[in-house]
């Protein structure tokens, strides 16, 4: 019977731990989401918008789940390096160019790619500065 | 408004616009004639501006779109760029902006003349900046004109309680002295 308690207790105390770990994760990406809405109000909106509509054929909407799921690895280039070749977003094509926000450090941009991918009815969850240098290093 | 013998009339001295004359989007001159007996909204910008001018053309095509089929109100945005922004780029600009048509005009003029009248007529303050990323910085004002081209209202284009304002202007605007 002693053994069962022990047992039951240390397996209760295991799950406590991973249950507090994903809250703690969770709670990361929520501090990256939070910042990354005040960097976006600041580089982001104005071309953007406040819902991440875009505008019109000019700026392109943020609400395309599947490009932004399509170009994971390459939304940190377009925000340091801009955009100057025509892409299509949601089935239209878009020509202009994207100036560069060369002035984010890597962590900024995680919680910016963290808000917009998480924000405008995208879910993609946490994205950390360690992938936001990996992904830097790969730019096209 | 102030009273005398028991009549009241307007005593304000109204800031006026005076005679221009631009190239349009579609490479036409156009003057003050085009925008005779009717109001008009004027502002600057410029065609490769990343901060504020997309906010400020968000807000008026809102109330472009709302006033589509009203040939009383039209809209006229000056451009400040006048090394880039010809009137072929502005025309590309107004398509992808999604505008047709003559009721919204974008207008291309030497940097003297666009500069001027910026700063002397409509009160916006507009400069060349080579400090600024864009080249360029200038204010967001949507400015109100009536039909005798004088300013009734100025409206920060980037300010979402200031364009409110703004299209409850318009209608009182649009039914005074109504020919």
């Amino acid at each position: 019977m002693r053994k069962v308690i022990i047992c039951v207790l240390f397996l209760s105390a295991i799950a406590t731990i991973i249950h507090s770990c994903q809250n703690a994760n969770q709670m990361k990406q929520d501090i990256y989401y939070v910042n990354g809405r005040d960097i976006y109000i600041k580089n982001c909106q104005n071309c953007h918008g406040s819902n991440g509509e875009g505008l019109a054929a000019l700026s392109p909407p943020l609400t395309d789940s599947i490009f932004l799921k399509a170009n994971k690895h390459q939304i940190a280039c377009f925000i340091k390096h801009g955009i100057n070749t025509s892409i299509t977003v949601a089935g239209r094509k878009y020509e202009e160019n994207m100036p560069p926000v060369d002035h984010l450090a890597d962590i900024d941009i995680a919680q910016v790619i963290v808000y917009i991918t998480n924000n405008f009815g995208n879910k993609q969850g946490m994205y950390t500065p360690e992938q936001v240098r990996a992904d830097l290093n790969n730019c096209k | 408004m102030t009273t005398r013998d028991g009549k009241s009339s307007v005593d304000t001295v109204y800031q006026t616009i005076p005679d221009f004359s631009f190239l349009n989007q579609d490479s036409v001159y156009i003057s003050n004639e085009q925008f005779k007996d009717q109001i008009y909204i004027a502002d600057f910008f410029f065609t490769s501006c990343s901060t504020i001018c997309p906010t400020m053309h968000r807000n008026m095509k809102t109330i472009f779109e709302k006033y589509k089929d009203n040939p009383d109100i039209k809209y006229l945005s000056h451009t400040i760029d006048f090394k880039y922004d010809k009137p072929s780029v502005l025309k590309r600009y107004a398509q992808k902006l999604g505008v047709d048509g003559n009721q919204w005009q974008f207008v291309y003029g030497t940097k003297d003349s666009i500069y001027k009248l910026a700063e002397y007529s409509y009160l916006v303050a507009v400069m060349e900046d080579t400090t600024s990323r864009d080249g360029y910085v200038h204010q967001g004002w949507l400015v109100l004109v009536d039909r005798q081209r004088r300013i009734r209202g100025a409206y920060d284009g980037t300010n979402p309680e200031q364009v409110a304002q703004l299209m409850k202007d318009i209608p009182v605007l649009l039914n005074e002295d109504k020919k």
